[in-house]
């Protein structure tokens, strides 16, 4: 007898499509549907129209979560397509202990946020904490880390004299503790995919430019650089997704996004009003732009991909 | 010139290495130190206890000394178990002498972690909740996948890309619905909050497609003249063809699941069903000043992982290098 084909493919997708369906399609959609709410915990929301979003506009804190978030991204996105092309580079030269090497960079990225988050708290500790240690033998005053609302290029520049003004300032040093955190935790997996795509590079580029006598760091620019650029926008798009959501950091290593709210990124927001303060409606309408952000975003990166690949 | 080069690789290399390593071995050596050798901070790495005595005649007596007034000092007097045993006597200084004892390692620090809140519980709740989901995601995953990488059906590709796009969308964004959801379900509060909706996994879906539709085609012909029903080809011909895709997506759905914290956060009040790392998150908040019992409860709950990670690194870093490979 012939198999059934037209009704059994639907029966052995419908159990994923259920679970899919109901508690991802549905909530998202439900998501649009609360941000028009005056939505708070149990019972029914209330029809408000564009309120949480004129509220959303007018929210100053709001406002610093996302400046907060774009700090975040701008710096960590960059420092680490940066530092794992050069570690994948380096762990592409050598020969031995490669695998060794390979499972020590990658160890911070399967451990959980909620543990290195604990950790790393402790190595941001004012007094005893690992990080003030470290600046102690290069001779570097001890700094306040996680406590310190000022902006990290103003310290910078302060401490050799010049006084910048206040919109360079630039992140918290308390953020940037937390980039350095979320950096860290990263690299790994990221230096994973960029030596997998510097092993993709064929030879023959490299040969051709040896016998057109180009230098090592000619070869990186005008060979590596361009032929990598694939891997670069993957890496580009799926690390500014994920530093988008950071959450946990937040959550563990401050005060409920202090000092004076400048640790306090969009999803911790969007926690802190949901799950905090019960606006759930107006929660939502911050979940909602932020994901408006990310797609624009990410369309646009790839937009830019199109037009200079290789 | 090439060896210059590559003993810069190695050092730098090494250096990077330790940037990464770092603080995981100061999390172990600081669960294994004592409070007091913690705050004191002149054991940067190895835990060594420090600890004075009091020399005169043939006898040594450990004592604590209150203060030092110069040639006498103020101490206390201690026995075997470190009762006290005079108080506030007077001894000269210059028979003191500071011992250190070689490092000793505090392992109950982790009994003490372990016990002070109930880490036990929230192991088996977590994984109770991993490997539940776990099956899940194998079964849906598996007949979904049979589905679009070897079947011709109408409206099949739109399926597809709505998946695919719905992976797309971060957890953020739906996480104050959900929580409305699931508390209109009455699920609040319960293990179906932190199984269910976890039951299916579009990137394991999208994992197997690839992987069936890769089969050679003779296979499923040749069984299918010998009368093999359709879902007989799933049995008999895929599953063994797949073990390794399986493993890899298992090892996968365990460390997410096990590392899962905003969902379980939000979705669970009661402390009986708290998983491991949320246990661990009220841990930090209790038990903030007790630096040493919060670094041993870090080093257990990331252990099986660890454990897992080092088990199966070459699948793990295989399957993450081909992620950046597009096809």
């Amino acid at each position: 007898m012939k198999p059934k084909w037209k009704i059994s493919p639907y029966l052995y997708i419908l159990p994923a499509l259920i679970i899919l369906v109901a508690f991802r399609l549905l909530p998202i959609v439900m998501s649009f549907v609360i941000s028009f709410y005056d939505w708070s915990i149990s019972g029914t929301g209330r029809f408000i129209g564009l309120e949480n979003y004129v509220t959303m506009f007018r929210d100053p804190i709001f406002w610093q979560s996302m400046m907060n978030t774009f700090w975040l991204v701008i710096i960590q996105v960059p420092a680490t397509i940066v530092l794992s092309l050069l570690f994948a580079v380096l762990l592409n030269r050598i020969k031995y202990v490669k695998s060794f090497f390979r499972i020590i960079y990658f160890m911070p990225y399967v451990t959980s946020l909620v543990a290195v988050s604990i950790v790393w708290k402790l190595i941001f500790n004012e007094q005893t904490g690992l990080a003030n240690t470290f600046l102690g033998y290069v001779g570097i005053s001890p700094q306040k880390w996680l406590a310190e609302a000022s902006g990290i290029f103003y310290l910078m520049f302060n401490s050799i004299g010049i006084e910048l003004p206040k919109f360079m300032h630039g992140p918290s040093q308390a953020l940037f503790a937390i980039i350095i955190l979320t950096v860290w935790k990263s690299l790994g997996y990221n230096t994973i995919i960029y030596l997998a795509g510097l092993q993709n590079i064929s030879k023959v580029y490299y040969e051709a430019a040896e016998i057109d006598g180009a230098s090592k760091s000619k070869q990186f620019w005008h060979v590596t650089v361009p032929l990598i650029s694939p891997t670069t926008f993957y890496v580009l798009i799926m690390t500014t997704i994920v530093s988008f959501q950071t959450f946990a950091q937040v959550y563990l290593m401050t005060d409920k996004g202090g000092p004076r709210n400048t640790t306090k990124l969009v999803v911790y927001y969007i926690y802190e009003k949901g799950f905090d303060m019960l606006e759930m409606g107006y929660a939502s309408a911050v979940a909602l732009a932020l994901f408006i952000l990310i797609l624009a975003l990410t369309v646009f990166q790839k937009r830019v991909e199109k037009h200079v690949n290789y | 010139m090439d060896k210059l080069r590559s003993i810069i690789t190695y050092a730098l290399l090494i250096i990077f290495g330790l940037t990464m390593v770092v603080p995981f071995i100061w999390m172990l050596s600081t669960s294994l130190m004592t409070q007091s050798e913690f705050n004191k901070q002149d054991t940067l790495f190895i835990p060594k206890e420090e600890f004075h005595v009091w020399n005169h005649g043939d006898d040594s007596q450990r004592i604590l000394v209150v203060m030092d007034k110069g040639e006498t000092s103020i101490v206390h007097t201690l026995d075997k178990d470190l009762n006290i045993i005079d108080e506030y006597k007077e001894v000269p200084t210059s028979e003191i002498e500071l011992l250190r004892k070689k490092p000793s390692l505090h392992w109950d620090n982790y009994v003490k972690a372990f016990t002070k809140v109930p880490f036990g519980l929230y192991f088996a709740n977590t994984l109770y909740v991993s490997f539940a989901s776990l099956i899940g995601v194998l079964i849906t995953s598996m007949l979904a996948a049979y589905a679009f990488g070897r079947m011709e059906f109408k409206g099949r590709d739109f399926l597809f890309y709505l998946f695919l796009s719905m992976m797309m969308v971060p957890q953020p964004i739906y996480m104050i619905s959900s929580y409305i959801l699931l508390d209109k379900l009455n699920w609040l509060d319960t293990y179906n909050a932190l199984i269910v909706p976890w039951l299916a996994n579009i990137f394991t879906i999208f994992l197997f497609r690839q992987h069936f539709k890769s089969l050679p085609k003779e296979l499923f012909d040749a069984a299918s003249i010998d009368g093999c029903s359709t879902f007989g080809m799933l049995w008999r011909i895929i599953m063994p063809l797949s073990k390794p895709i399986i493993a890899t997506a298992s090892i996968f759905s365990l460390i997410t699941s096990w590392n899962s914290f905003m969902w379980p956060l939000v979705m669970v009040n009661r402390p009986e069903l708290r998983v491991l790392q949320v246990g661990l998150s009220y841990f930090n908040q209790e038990a903030s000043t007790q630096t040493t019992l919060l670094m041993a409860a870090s080093t257990f709950s990331i252990l099986p992982v660890l454990l897992l990670f080092f088990f199966a690194q070459k699948q793990i870093i295989a399957s993450t290098a081909k992620a950046g490979m597009k096809d």
